[in-house]
Order: structure tokens, then C-alpha cells, then sequence
């Protein structure tokens, strides 16, 4: 199944969670620093195993970066 | 008070006199943003040299070929990581990523930011305080980064913030506190901390909030844009800790003519 991941399209084994996704980003999404959102809505971080995703979903992995603007 | 204890009580001013933000004691009143540094040695020598206890992150998509951790340095050095919501330009935008941050970094608190347009940067002040209703009801510690309104900061404050953040000037414009008067008014009628919150250029600035009674001063461009950003940084935690001191110490007021220091009384007739 394809779904949106960072912006851009990936495509996952059929029943994949929001954590296998955020493997393909070399990224272990129970980490500190790095939080989860799929279609808009935050995935809590005890969930974050046991979410499957669906076909056409947006996954936004997102890390502490520095910034910001002042 | 003898001269050891006055001098003792001026050391014990400049270095211990901590302050409570967010329901927690800090030694620190200065808070360092974390952007601009050219890179994370910079960063790391930077916040060791300002003495402080809060450095402030934002959040963005994972970028799986970047180099270094900006969150091993922060906690290597032991310091508390304050997530912010820069680059958020609506409350629902600044809320999700509130949510975000608090699950990356399992924190109740929150910089809010939320920005009105890009060419200023300056806060949208109706997204702001519709952003720290929210955020409040949920539980979070809101410090609000927010105009130089005495009015807009009562609000904020009546919401439930636990300080208040007022600019000095546009974010990364290095031009200082451009309208002290107000940020004296909204010192006065805090009962929360009032942090000054983006503009600061130099060390001068940083002192003069202080002087003016805020309760710490948070900044990033002016230590890490600096050429030197170590030494900037060791300059501010000093301005920070004079400005303090000087706000306890109690300026002189203001004069249109001299004032002699010594008297005319048994002046030699020469």
C-alpha cells in the first residue's frame, strides 16, 4: 500500500504500522525527540506500535531541530 | 551591613538569585534559543558559556541524512529542552504541533508562537490567545511569545500562562527594546514572570531588561549570528546578572542638571 510519509510517497507492506513507517526514515519513532502525526492527528507515543496505517494516509515524523526564530 | 556582608549580598544577587517559572526554581534567567548556531560545537560551547538551564527547539519532519543529535548536546549538558511552535501561523497549526512536541518530548511545557506574517514575524495576537486557551485547558505550561501590549499580555496571563513573553523588537532583528515604556507596563502589572522574548542585539540589551524588571531575558540570533558566539554568550549571562542586580540595587532617577557628589561645605578659599 502507498501512503504520504514526510511528504513523500512510500510504499509500505500491506498492514504496516505508523513505527514501521517511521523505520523507513532510519527513524525509531519510540526515541526521545521524535513524535508522530497521521492524517493531522497526533499518534500517542504508547501507540505508536499498534496503529496500522491505511492506504492513502499522511505520516508526519518530526524531530527537535534547531530554532526557532528568534 | 559590613562591607564583606554587602559584597557577599551583591555576589549572592548577581549569581544565586534564582527565580520560579512554571512551578520550578531556576538559578538561570536567561533561556537560549537554540537557531542560527552554524554548528552543534558552536551550539554546545554557546550554551555552557551562558549558564543556562533552558534552551528552547522546534519541530520538523525528520531528516534521516542529518548530522548529529541538537538532543544529545542539550542533555549532555543537563539542560531542560523547551519545545517551541515557530513557523506555526494559526492556532489549530500551533496546537497540533503543541501536541507533537509533547509526546516527542514528554513535557507539559510550551513556547507558543504564533506568527502573524513572515516579512515581520511578528505574534498574530487573536491566533495567540485562541492557541493558549486551548493549550491551557489541556494542560499544558504555556509561556507565550507575544507583542509588547500590556493588554494582550494581561489576557494571557488571565488565560493561565505561566509567564509572559513580550518582544523587544522583531525576531532576529537585533534592535532591542524598542519601547521600553510598554514593557515596563506589562512588568508592573505582571503576576507572573515576564520574560523578554526576541529583539535582543547585544549585551546592553539584555542588561536593560533587566534593569526594566523582567524576570529573565530568551534569545538566540544575537549569541549564535554573533562572530564569536561563546564569547557573546558569557557576555550575556554577565548583562543578564548586572541588569538583575542593578534592578535590585536601585537606579538613581534621572536628571536634567548635575548633581554634585561632594559638597561645597568647607571648600578651600584659594
Amino acid at each position: 500500500m502507498k501512503v504520504e510519509l514526510n511528504g513523500s510517497v512510500v510504499e509500505l507492506d500491506p498492514g504496516a504500522s505508523v513505527r514501521d513507517a517511521a523505520l523507513t526514515l532510519a527513524t525509531d519513532p519510540s526515541g526521545r525527540g521524535v513524535a508522530v502525526a497521521v492524517d493531522g492527528e497526533v499518534v500517542p507515543r504508547s501507540e505508536i506500535e499498534s496503529t496500522p496505517l491505511r492506504e492513502g494516509q499522511r505520516v508526519e515524523v518530526v524531530t527537535a531541530i534547531q530554532g526557532g526564530a528568534v | 551591613m559590613s562591607v564583606e556582608g554587602e559584597v557577599a549580598a551583591a555576589d549572592t544577587v548577581a549569581s544565586e538569585d534564582g527565580f520560579e517559572l512554571g512551578g520550578r526554581r531556576w538559578r538561570s534567567r536567561l533561556i537560549v534559543g537554540t537557531g542560527g548556531f552554524r554548528s552543534l560545537e558552536d551550539l554546545e560551547r554557546a550554551l555552557l558559556a551562558s549558564g543556562a538551564e533552558i534552551a528552547t527547539v522546534a519541530l520538523r519532519r525528520i531528516d534521516p541524512q542529518a548530522e548529529g543529535s541538537l538532543l544529545a548536546v542539550i542533555d549532555r549538558l543537563g539542560i531542560f529542552v523547551l519545545p517551541n511552535t515557530a513557523g506555526c501561523y494559526t492556532a489549530r497549526d500551533a496546537v497540533r504541533t503543541a501536541q507533537l512536541a509533547r509526546e516527542a518530548f514528554e513535557t507539559d511545557w510550551l513556547k507558543l508562537e504564533v506568527i502573524g506574517d513572515d516579512r515581520t514575524l511578528l505574534p498574530d495576537a487573536v491566533e495567540l490567545i485562541a492557541a493558549a486557551e486551548t493549550l491551557v485547558e489541556d494542560g499544558f505550561k504555556v509561556l507565550p511569545y507575544t507583542n509588547d501590549d500590556p493588554v494582550l499580555a494581561a489576557r494571557l496571563e488571565r488565560i493561565g500562562c505561566v509567564a509572559v513573553m513580550p518582544l523587544g523588537s522583531p525576531i532576529g532583528s537585533g534592535s532591542g527594546i524598542r519601547n521600553p515604556y510598554n514593557v515596563r507596563l506589562i512588568v508592573e502589572q505582571a503576576g507572573v514572570p515576564v520574560i523578554l522574548d526576541a529583539g535582543i542585539g547585544t549585551a546592553s540589551d539584555a542588561a536593560l531588561a533587566m534593569e526594566l524588571g523582567c524576570d529573565g531575558v530568551l534569545l538566540a540570533s544575537a549569541v549564535s549570528r554573533a562572530e564569536r558566539p561563546e564569547l557573546m554568550a558569557g557576555a550575556m549571562r554577565d548583562a543578564v546578572a548586572a541588569g538583575r542586580a542593578a534592578r535590585l540595587a536601585g537606579r538613581i532617577p534621572r536628571r536634567l542638571h548635575a548633581e554634585a557628589s561632594s559638597s561645597d561645605e568647607g571648600l578651600a578659599e584659594l
